[in-house]
């Protein structure tokens, strides 16, 4: 097994020298506490602000703790700027699949829609945006939930109710379901929520590739689905490649 | 067949981006550039020219490379633009002289009061539809010659040249110093206070009345024709179509009918209805504009009402309160609570523009009181963007024969659904937002389109269009009403805080 990552170890050390004091430190004073290298320091400083664990302040360039490390735990995309940074490769999801385009982030054991992009076919339609979703019923709920963003327990532990007899009720389906979709990189929900309605999503990651929320395509099965009942390849592309472009926005560096 | 591309360019007040949209006006490519808004003294805003030449020379490869787009696959450039900023630069050297003034400058105030008073508001509404404003560029070449040394001289000499965003950015991609086009189109000229509004030519009346010498001036031009091609950036390429930000979104948006209108939510908002080919004058406090002119077809007219601060109110809660970290989280602090408290922000940072115009004004936040907390601010902040384009809607219904049945909005505020919801609640109509909100670009991209033959006509681009989003109003009417009220209880307390200088 490989040993400790010199890197991180700095960097943790940086951290807690951060934190040990009141008074914000500058980077000679952060270097030489530490017995590293100028440039050495620096580098593992900007990385740091650039996840926000540490900020800089912009009259002295002195370094501080960031406000990302207080809230670790919670989700750190605030879910309106999930929206806003999304926007623009939602619609042109919707303008290219010709299907409605949905965000989802998980809220207490649900999926809460966070952006809706109507069907562009001008019918009416009303917005989803505020409605929640059953996490192991929905494409947008399983990538959640393959990809950590929610855990399991919390799917299981809301009871995975039967909406149609497609649904996955059974604890060892469901899991199946979610190394598939953790193998494919997307995930479909055909007529397991609502007959004859299906639908495709796939993660949208931040930094680190940290699955912060899922983009989905749906609308009825026979216009997301081939006759043979297998999600459409040209969608699944679609889908993807919406993904990745609001990942990278986001500041994921391999998608 | 190879897939073919418009290049569309928004130069606009906060960043410069390229954006690349394929046969179906759909969004292929965005690269984006921000650069620096400069605050020398109070109420003084500028941009440096040459950093904006400089952002346009990088996205417009960055567009190209994300996309994987070569540039002859580029059937034409349009450009849209932040409006009645002012550029003057060297005819010879082509360097800027001084920054560039933004329209959201309000240096020239002691001249609009002065013009207002003599020769008076009709004098400036019968020949360029617009009301004397801190707004417009004529005032500010009025300024800058009175308080550059040997400017004026330099500009009756010929050696400079005066310009909006659009006029820069075209002279330096056709070559510059080295034969540039100097050419403006009827949007942005009919901004300037120097354009008659119904010949759409330059007013000898005006520019006499504004001692602005013709030389320095770019030629008017319609907002789509082949102007010339680009001769570096993407040489070869034809240069198609150029309009004012605002009326690029009307175009984009397709309101091509009469009565048809948008609202664009950006650092300002700016709400267009289309008059067709009648100048309408608004008795209301709106401004009569050019809305585009397509080659040689009679020009379309607008009615618009500008609102100077609604998107710039959430990045001062951002940058100067810094209440919030990311403009997005004002609808997250928002919803942490129920309602605004009972407080009012009135945003007259830079005095009311449509449909009060008033310079005097200055921004209020009022019922306050211990129990108002971050959050009832955030409300507030949304709210005064709701409430303002209720009034400039109320200004429209009342100049115009068709009462506003629904509102298409873009911008980046349509993100906020929070905000949407209050607008279609506030206005009593549905707001509709289109699939692409990019709407800015899109028209630019629409009209160079048109010109370049890429897009046969109207009709085609009309069908383009589709509904993404749509809030309809869900507001109780009394309540709708009383916080009307409060709202204009509070405007009225916002009037008036700059005293009128003392007249000698």
């Amino acid at each position: 097994m490989a040993g400790p990552v010199q890197s991180i170890e700095r960097a943790a050390a940086i951290l807690r020298l951060l934190a040990g004091g009141p008074r914000r430190l500058g980077l000679g004073e952060v270097a030489s506490s530490l017995g590293l290298a100028k440039g050495t320091a620096h580098g593992i400083l900007r990385t740091l602000q650039h996840v926000d664990f540490v900020e800089q302040d912009e009259a002295t360039g002195k370094y501080q703790l960031g406000a990302a490390l207080l809230h670790l735990g919670t989700s750190y995309l605030d879910v309106n700027e999930l929206r806003s940074r999304s926007i623009n490769w939602a619609d042109a999801l919707a303008a290219r699949s010709g299907e409605a385009v949905r965000l989802g982030t998980p809220l207490e054991g649900k999926v809460l829609i966070v952006h809706h992009v109507f069907r562009p076919d001008d019918t009416l339609q009303t917005l989803d945006v505020g409605a929640l979703l059953p996490l192991h019923a929905s494409s947008l709920g399983k990538v959640l939930l393959a990809f950590g963003t929610e855990p399991v327990e919390s799917a299981l532990e809301s009871g995975l109710e039967a909406y149609t007899r497609h649904t996955l009720v059974a604890r060892e389906q469901l899991t199946r379901a979610l190394a598939e979709v953790r193998e494919l990189g997307w995930a479909a929900e055909v007529q397991e929520m609502s007959m004859g309605e299906a639908g495709l999503a796939s993660p949208i990651r931040g930094h680190g590739g940290l699955v912060v929320g899922a983009i989905g395509l749906s609308g009825p099965v026979e216009r997301i689905c081939d006759n043979q009942g297998r999600p459409r390849s040209s969608l699944v592309t679609l889908l993807r490649e919406a993904a990745r472009a609001i990942s990278r926005d986001l500041g994921a560096a391999r998608w | 067949m190879v897939e073919r591309y418009v290049m569309s360019i928004d130069q606009g007040t906060n960043s410069t981006r390229c954006i690349l949209f394929d046969h179906h006006g759909r969004l292929v490519s965005v690269a984006q550039r921000e650069h620096q808004q400069h605050f020398p003294r109070p109420g003084w805003v500028e941009h440096d020219a040459l950093e904006i030449w400089r952002n346009l020379q990088r996205v417009v490869p960055e567009a190209l490379s994300v996309a994987g787009i070569a540039a002859g696959d580029v059937v034409a450039i349009g450009l849209a633009n932040q409006r009645e900023t002012t550029v003057l630069w060297d005819r010879l050297t082509g360097a800027p002289l001084g920054r560039a003034i933004v329209w959201q400058d309000t240096r020239t105030a002691p001249l609009v009061e002065e013009f207002r008073h003599r020769p008076g508001d009709d004098f400036f509404l019968e020949r360029c539809g617009l009301p004397p404003s801190t707004y417009f560029s004529a005032l500010r070449i009025r300024w800058l010659f009175d308080h550059v040394n040997g400017l004026e001289q330099r500009a009756k000499d010929g050696e400079v040249l005066f310009g909006t965003m659009e006029s820069w950015l075209i002279w330096n991609l056709t070559g510059g110093a080295d034969g540039g086009l100097h050419i403006t189109d009827a949007t942005n000229a009919s901004r300037t206070m120097l354009m008659n509004i119904r010949t759409l030519t330059w007013d000898e009346e005006l520019l006499t009345f504004f001692g602005v010498p013709r030389p320095m001036l770019p030629g008017i031009r319609p907002s789509a024709e082949s102007y010339g091609d680009a001769r570096t950036v993407l040489p070869g390429i034809r240069i198609t179509a150029a309009l004012g930000d605002q009326q690029a979104a009307l175009f984009g948006q397709t309101c091509f009918s009469p009565g048809e209108a948008k609202c664009t939510y950006g650092t300002g908002s700016f709400l267009l209805l289309n008059t067709g080919t009648d100048m309408v004058r608004s008795r209301h406090g709106l401004l009569s504009t050019v809305a585009y002119k397509i080659g040689d077809q009679p020009p379309v007219y607008a009615l618009e009402g500008s609102i100077a601060v609604t998107g710039a109110l959430v990045q001062w809660f951002r940058d100067r309160l810094g209440l919030i970290s990311s403009a997005p989280e004002i609808e997250t602090l928002a919803r942490t609570v129920e309602d605004n408290g009972g407080c009012y922000i009135v945003p007259a940072f830079s005095g009311l523009f449509a449909p009060r115009w008033r310079s005097d004004a200055r921004g209020v936040i009022v019922g306050l009181t211990s129990y108002i907390t971050k959050g009832h601010l955030a409300r507030a902040v949304l709210e005064a963007t709701g409430w303002q384009t209720r009034e400039v809607v109320d200004a429209m219904n009342a100049d115009s024969s068709v009462a506003l049945k629904q509102l298409k909005v873009d911008g980046g505020m349509t993100s906020d659904n929070l905000l949407m919801q209050f607008v279609a609640d506030v206005l009593d109509v549905p707001v509709v937002r289109p699939m692409v909100a990019e709407t800015v670009s899109l028209g630019a991209a629409y009209a160079a389109g048109l010109a370049a033959g890429f897009w046969p006509d109207l009709e085609v681009l009309r069908r383009n269009w589709h509904r993404a989003a749509q809030w309809l109003p869900d507001m109780d009417p009394e309540r709708r009403e009383s916080e009307y009220d409060n709202w204009q209880r509070a405007v009225e307390r916002s009037l008036g805080w700059i005293k009128p200088p003392r007249r000698t």
